[in-house]
């Protein structure tokens, strides 16, 4: 299978400041990919990179083996580009939008105007097509330039933060759209500061921290690398010294968090059955039991952290 | 390749034409400043409108094909719009050929207002075969120019338009438009050979009563040399400095 984008030994200097360090990855055909990291940590100039906007000081982009630096047009051909803030222009009509991004893409009148129509119907705009875009809700901008975005029928769509800010009925929609923009086959590239929507969405990720790639992996696997994050919740039916608990095997940390305690393990399986020992010993009775995987978010303030560290 | 460019510039030239044509600045910059500059200095000098004309004819086109094109890569780097542009399969030399080309239309719809008061004044233009290609040559050069103007990476519309009034003004004053180059000093006439507003106000004279200056080959020739500067270096430094712009 090809890649939709391959990465190598990527660099982006700005003066002295290396925005982009030597990163490599590689997205699959048809793969739902997220990009996390930080503010400043160089996201945004990778994303700009990859879609042609500005050129890398070294190393090389392909999409879908087109080299980005040697063959920028039939590159940008092959992908749609959905920024944060919406960049329709505002004193245009919804319409006139869809024509002009069409236009730029080469397509011709009749298929424009057919598929123009199918996508402002899908995402619930038609009946506002002729408004100028500067009347439209930020949720209406945002469907707006993902409507713009697939006109040309992208093999790669990037995705600059597309539900931030947005109220959860445009969010709910919008992601039930990609999901079935990718569901069709397009590759879909994300980058979100939103953990739980790359949990729930991506496939693999990159956590880019300074420039520099600090993991890549599925969002499950990712969770399972930090060990020493899982946890377990318990609450007896006293209240219990969190110290009394420190000599159980397996302990790592406990934390007191309201009536219960949770209690950091790397193996959270064992440490029931010797909680459920503990609690027989002194006569207690467990009210509550659960064990707790670290959330992306877990994940992604552990090693940014430890970059920045 | 190169026609399926020159159709995404013809692209970005509607869209410029549906967006710019009719903003405050355009029309300020653009049609209203010029008319109190050439009112200010044309009226109470006891000049026919034959003497005044081939000036009116060259403020207009100069000032309103020079209006708009700095005004567009300023303001779409405020709304940013120009990242969608860039991030299009379009060359960038392809964007500043439909921003000039929208300028260049805009100039010359314009320019009819000054040859339609003529006509009605009893004035008519005699060597139309010289004055229409020099007009499309010299809008053409004046957008070229007005972009050139634009390259500064600002996102403010109004940092363009004090630069570019201050590269006007100074031009409409050397270029023989108030008075004829015959009759400036040798050293204003120095000066004046370095403006290409020079070349098309003589274009025009020769037009109108043949009062020209210099020949009418010197005239189109200086005006193609400037208009291919203006292109090439706006295009040059657009490139280079569209992604500071992002």
């Amino acid at each position: 299978m090809i890649n939709a984008i391959k990465v190598e030994q990527l660099t982006k200097k700005f003066g002295n400041i290396n925005a982009v360090d030597n990163i490599s990855f590689e997205v699959k055909k048809g793969e739902f990919f997220g990009f996390l990291g930080p503010n400043g940590a160089g996201k945004t100039t990778t994303i700009r990179i990859l879609t042609g906007i500005i050129n890398a000081t070294s190393g090389k982009v392909s999409i879908m083996n087109h080299d980005i630096g040697r063959h920028k047009l039939e590159a940008k051909k092959l992908m749609g580009v959905i920024p944060e803030v919406s960049n329709a222009y505002m004193d245009l009509s919804g319409w006139i939008n869809m024509m002009f991004q069409g236009e730029l893409y080469g397509l011709h009148r009749k298929e424009l105007y057919a598929l123009s129509k199918e996508l402002l119907i899908d995402f619930d705009l038609y009946s506002r097509k002729d408004q100028k875009v500067k009347f439209y809700s930020k949720g209406m901008k945002q469907r707006l330039i993902i409507c713009m975005a697939l006109l040309n029928r992208p093999e790669i769509l990037f995705l600059d933060e597309p539900t931030s800010g947005l109220d959860v009925s445009s969010t709910f929609m919008i992601r039930e759209k990609i999901r079935n923009i990718n569901s069709g086959g397009t590759t879909i590239f994300l980058t979100t500061h939103n953990m739980e929507e790359a949990s729930q969405m991506c496939e693999r990720i990159v956590i880019i921290n300074k420039g520099r790639i600090a993991a890549v992996n599925s969002p499950e696997n990712l969770k399972l690398t930090v060990k020493k994050l899982q946890s377990i919740i318990v609450a007896f039916d006293r209240d219990m010294d969190k110290k009394s608990v420190y000599s159980l095997p397996g302990v790592k940390d406990v934390e007191k968090v309201g009536d219960k305690m949770r209690i950091f393990t790397e193996i959270p399986g064992e440490l029931v059955f010797h909680l459920v020992d503990f609690a027989r010993e002194n006569d207690l009775k467990i009210l509550t039991l659960n064990t707790l995987t670290p959330s992306l978010e877990d994940v992604f303030l552990k090693l940014t952290k430890e970059g920045n560290g | 390749m190169f026609l399926e460019q020159l159709k995404r510039a013809w692209v970005v030239c509607k869209k410029d034409i549906r967006i710019y044509f009719f903003k405050a600045p355009v029309l300020i910059f653009g049609i209203l400043f010029p008319i109190f500059l050439f009112l200010a200095f044309g009226i109470g000098r006891d000049l026919s409108v034959g003497d005044l004309l081939p000036g009116m004819i060259a403020i207009a086109l100069f000032f309103t094909s020079a209006a708009i094109v700095p005004l567009i890569a300023p303001w779409e780097t405020r709304t940013k719009t120009l990242e969608r542009l860039v991030s299009s399969p379009i060359l960038i030399s392809t964007i500043i050929l439909g921003d000039i080309l929208a300028s260049f239309l805009f100039g010359i719809i314009i320019t009819v207002i000054p040859v339609i008061v003529g006509i009605i004044s009893g004035i008519s233009i005699k060597s139309l075969y010289i004055f229409i290609p020099g007009v499309l040559l010299a809008s053409f050069c004046f957008s070229s120019l007005g972009s050139l103007m634009s390259t500064p990476p600002s996102d403010t519309p109004a940092n363009t338009n004090m630069i570019s009034t201050v590269i006007k003004f100074p031009l409409v004053f050397i270029s023989g438009i108030f008075i004829p180059l015959g009759d400036i000093p040798v050293w204003g006439r120095v000066f004046s050979y370095i403006s290409p507003l020079t070349y098309f106000t003589d274009l025009v004279r020769f037009s109108i009563d043949k009062k020209n200056y210099f020949p009418v080959g010197i005239d189109f020739l200086a005006l193609f040399i400037f208009s291919l500067i203006f292109y090439i270096l706006a295009v040059k430094l657009h490139q280079r400095n569209i992604p500071r712009r992002i």
